[in-house]
């Protein structure tokens, strides 16, 4: 797409690919002894992870797509099955440095094909569309030893994952002029006895001294490294959701899932980059809530799906590897006859990486965590200790 | 949701009315236009009035370009650019994008200003209101440049003139007009089996070509049954085959239809009878969808799914069940007339005294406050676009990234940032309004009567006319309706 929208829409961020991938941060704040960091990269509108972590040497799979199909000469391989998109440049520089684990043909529960709903259980951790109020961030945090002081969103709002009982904040960069000391503590006292206005208003005033001078700018590197900036403090936070759109790809899907992945690899590493020598101690996940078609569709996209492909990064992350139980793409192999089958649960992986991010016990996170999916296994031997 | 303590334990009829079902009162307005409204019938009475002083195209969006008149502006642009790019004419190409990038934009920001003038000076604030809410409910996002210069003229022509008719002639308008068939990719879905499918793979064995189901699988989990409303996979791929031919007219105009219209292609349609919902559709042509359509306009599961969105938006975030019944009912019996259904909301003793206020949309907001400070025009803004206001405020009008349009619940919007930016425009529009307005007199105005103890006397303590004007429109009371 020749045009920007950023241009018209007066936002200031780079490119139009940066826009449409618009992410947004949200940080919860869970103090503690510990030093580790665990965030959560959602990427909404079903990600293809057929074409993220490409099944190259699947015989099926370049039929399937068609023009759509990652040609595997391009493509950053990974091993003799699987290769990575080849926007992923970074990324495939730390799979090649052990710190980068992709896991293919995952999937939460839910197995309809709405967004929203399929959202709504990604992030909620429950088994069915609306059936918890909070999200499993949120419960993360509060499995560690509280610090009440903070919560931060990069973010005008604070999405369903980081929504519940513990403490969380927000702040995006603005361009409107500043308002006067005066009036802040005017409205200060005008919401003090607010039950919803007063604890909002002062994680927003907390939130205003922390911010750094990183700031206006919304495209991928910048809100990396504004990420690191607050991951790094040593009284920030430790837990954070970064929110990135644009991955529906049901038309001109090469070009689009090529930008995007560029926006995200770019804004990962300059995560990477900020945490300095705390990456060794950062872990990053990156999921989303279904798959897309196996099969590309008419109009050089694919539709919605059901399996997808997983990453997690760090610095401590047991990676160089593909974590995959490989369900193949060859007519009776996948799911309704059109979708990658699910042979990975993605709360598994959610419970077994946030547990060995943070040093928590696998049982009891998996216990808070996903408390709808009784007896779920987390997966082990995902970040070193 | 959390009652706010200090909230005035009961509000007036009167700003129930000018609030909670309109854009808050002018300060300008009459106070004798208000001192008949303080009981439910009366207030109520008012509100139906407005059904009569409702203009779908209202004097700001008089000058709205149509769709075909913008669809050709943007065919002869594109026509620019390419015919740049085959004389190999970099700055040539690079001037027609940038020209069109700007026409483009210009297009958008003009539509947000008309639709912020028309919300300023409506004498219908109650149908607005209803037209905002059919604009998200059937929401774009502009998030494709042939969409986003669309946006406004798709909401002029699709919704405003349908918000007080019945529910399937507004679904037909939006499902027919190109904007929502460039969205959601409609207009490039072809029947695997039609003619053109045939012929396209017999000349170009590679060339892929067929189905796309992100209309009909949109149209049925948000525009009419809902998500989880019982129906298959199967029916959304079956009602994607009967929707294949429903398309846009290209550029310069095809079978003399101009280009930008809605055109019907019997070639891209994918032959054969279709069973949707248990129910088989025969006609295999235009009207097989348009069928579907219909049936599902008349769903009980739609009947459903639009009272409990309407009576979230009027009532609270968690509606009463007793109001969404009441709706569902008056949608049911009257096959979808909608002033029935607004009736009825009106006639819910819940709508009178609401369990808990809903937190304003940044939109809500804004118009409020612009109108509570007495604008006319958007002077108050300075250089700032209306448009980039929205997006500081974290709506961007006509964006809310996906089919499923903003969502209404206070979780959405009341979050810390967001506070802080409303205070920031909140002192920039007092600032401008000056010392013209008396802060205690339009506290009594803008809320009939009935503000809090806590913000009247804040408002009385400030240092300034501006500072209590600001601290007025940041108010619990304000951020509220």
């Amino acid at each position: 797409m020749t045009f920007s929208r950023r241009h018209f829409l007066q936002l200031g961020a780079s490119t139009s690919a940066a826009l449409l991938f618009a992410p947004r941060l949200v940080f919860a704040q869970a103090q503690t002894q510990t030093d580790r960091r665990f965030v959560f990269v959602i990427q909404r509108g079903a990600a293809d992870g057929l074409n993220i972590v490409v099944p190259y040497a699947e015989p099926a799979y370049a039929n399937l797509r068609g023009a759509l199909a990652i040609d595997p000469s391009n493509a950053l391989k990974l091993d003799g099955s699987f290769a990575l998109h080849p926007s992923l440049v970074q990324m495939s520089q730390l799979y090649a440095a052990g710190q980068l684990l992709a896991v293919h043909a995952v999937a939460s529960p839910y197995r309809d094909r709405s967004h929203f709903d399929g959202q709504n259980v990604l992030e909620t951790g429950g088994i069915v569309p609306y059936q918890l109020k909070d999200g499993w961030l949120n419960r993360l945090a509060g499995l560690l030893p509280a610090r009440s002081d903070l919560a931060l969103a990069l973010a005008p709002t604070v999405p369903m994952a980081l929504r519940g009982a513990a403490a969380v904040s927000s702040y995006a960069p603005s361009s409107l002029p500043q308002a006067p000391d005066d009036l802040l503590t005017r409205v200060t006292d005008l919401y003090q006895a607010d039950t919803q206005l007063a604890p909002l208003w002062q994680e927003a005033m907390a939130a205003r001294g922390l911010a750094g001078d990183v700031g206006a700018h919304q495209d991928a590197a910048s809100l990396g490294k504004l990420a690191a900036n607050f991951l790094g403090r040593a009284d920030g936070p430790r837990i954070a959701m970064i929110e990135t759109g644009g991955w529906d790809t049901h038309t001109g899907q090469n070009q689009r899932l090529a930008n995007q992945l560029k926006s995200l690899d770019t804004m990962l590493a300059a995560l990477r980059d900020g945490m300095g020598v705390d990456w060794s101690k950062t872990t990053v996940l990156v999921a989303t809530e279904f798959g897309r078609t196996a099969a590309a569709n008419g109009t050089g996209g694919t539709d919605h799906g059901t399996g997808s492909a997983a990453l997690l990064l760090g610095g401590a992350v047991a990676g160089g590897r593909v974590l995959a139980d490989w369900p193949g793409l060859r007519a009776g192999d996948l799911y309704q006859a059109r979708d990658l089958r699910a042979t990975t649960g993605l709360d598994a992986l959610i419970a077994g990486a946030a547990a060995e991010a943070l040093g928590l016990d696998p049982q009891r996170t998996a216990h808070a965590l996903f408390a709808a999916s009784p007896g779920l296994k987390p997966i082990s031997g995902l970040v070193r200790a | 949701m959390m009652m706010p303590p200090d909230s005035p334990s009961v509000v007036s009829p009167a700003a129930l009315a000018l609030n909670r079902f309109g854009l808050g009162a002018r300060a300008d307005q009459d106070v004798a236009s208000r001192a008949g409204l303080n009981t439910p019938d009366a207030a109520r009475t008012a509100l139906l009035k407005q059904f009569d002083a409702y203009q779908a195209q209202s004097a700001p969006w008089a000058d709205q370009p149509g769709t075909l008149s913008l669809a050709a502006s943007y065919a002869d642009a594109r026509e620019q650019i390419r015919s740049a790019e085959q004389q190999h004419d970099a700055s040539a190409k690079e001037a027609a994008q940038h020209s069109l990038r700007d026409a483009v934009r210009d297009t958008y920001r003009s539509a947000v200003k008309r639709r912020l003038l028309s919300g300023l000076t409506t004498p219908a604030p109650f149908v607005e209101r209803l037209t905002y809410f059919w604009s998200n409910h059937f929401a774009l996002s502009a998030d494709k440049a042939e969409v986003a210069g669309l946006a406004g003229a798709f909401e002029l022509e699709a919704i405003r003139p349908h918000v007080l008719g019945r529910f399937d002639a507004m679904l037909a308008a939006v499902e027919h007009h190109p904007a929502m068939l460039l969205y959601l990719d409609q207009a490039r879905s072809v029947g695997p089996d039609s003619m053109e499918a045939i012929r396209a793979v017999h000349r170009h064995p590679d060339l892929q070509i067929g189905l796309n189901e992100n209309l009909a699988r949109e149209i049925m989990e948000l525009h009419t049954l809902g998500a989880r409303s019982g129906y298959t996979q199967a029916d959304v791929t079956e009602f994607a085959r009967a929707l294949t031919g429903w398309s846009v007219a290209r550029a310069g105009g095809e079978d003399g239809v101009a280009a930008g219209s809605f055109l019907y292609r019997p070639a891209r349609h994918e032959p054969g009878a279709r069973t949707v919902l248990g129910r088989r559709y025969e006609a295999d042509d235009e009207a097989q969808a348009g069928a579907m359509l219909h049936d599902f306009a008349g769903s009980p599961a739609t009947a459903q799914h639009l009272a409990f969105k309407l009576a979230r938006h009027f009532i609270a975030d968690d509606p009463p069940p007793a109001v969404v019944q009441r709706l569902t009912d008056a949608y049911t019996r009257s096959g979808g007339d909608l002033p029935t259904v607004y009736r009825a909301l009106l006639d819910a003793p819940e709508a009178w005294a609401p369990p808990a206020p809903k937190f304003k949309s940044p939109w809500e907001w804004v118009l409020s406050a612009l109108r509570g400070l007495g604008g006319n025009d958007l002077d108050s803004l300075g250089k700032t676009e209306g448009a980039a206001l929205l997006t500081q405020l974290g709506q961007p009008v006509w964006r809310p990234g996906s089919p499923a349009g903003y969502d209404d619940i206070a979780a959405s919007w009341a979050a810390p940032d967001a506070l802080v930016r409303r205070v920031e425009v909140a002192q920039r529009l007092a600032a401008h309004a000056g010392d013209t307005l008396d802060p205690r007199q339009l506290g009594q105005t803008l809320f009939a009567g009935s503000l809090s103890p806590a913000t009247t006397a804040a408002v009385g303590r400030a240092e300034s006319v501006s500072t209590a004007l600001a601290l007025l429109l940041v108010s619990p009371d304000f951020q509220r309706r």
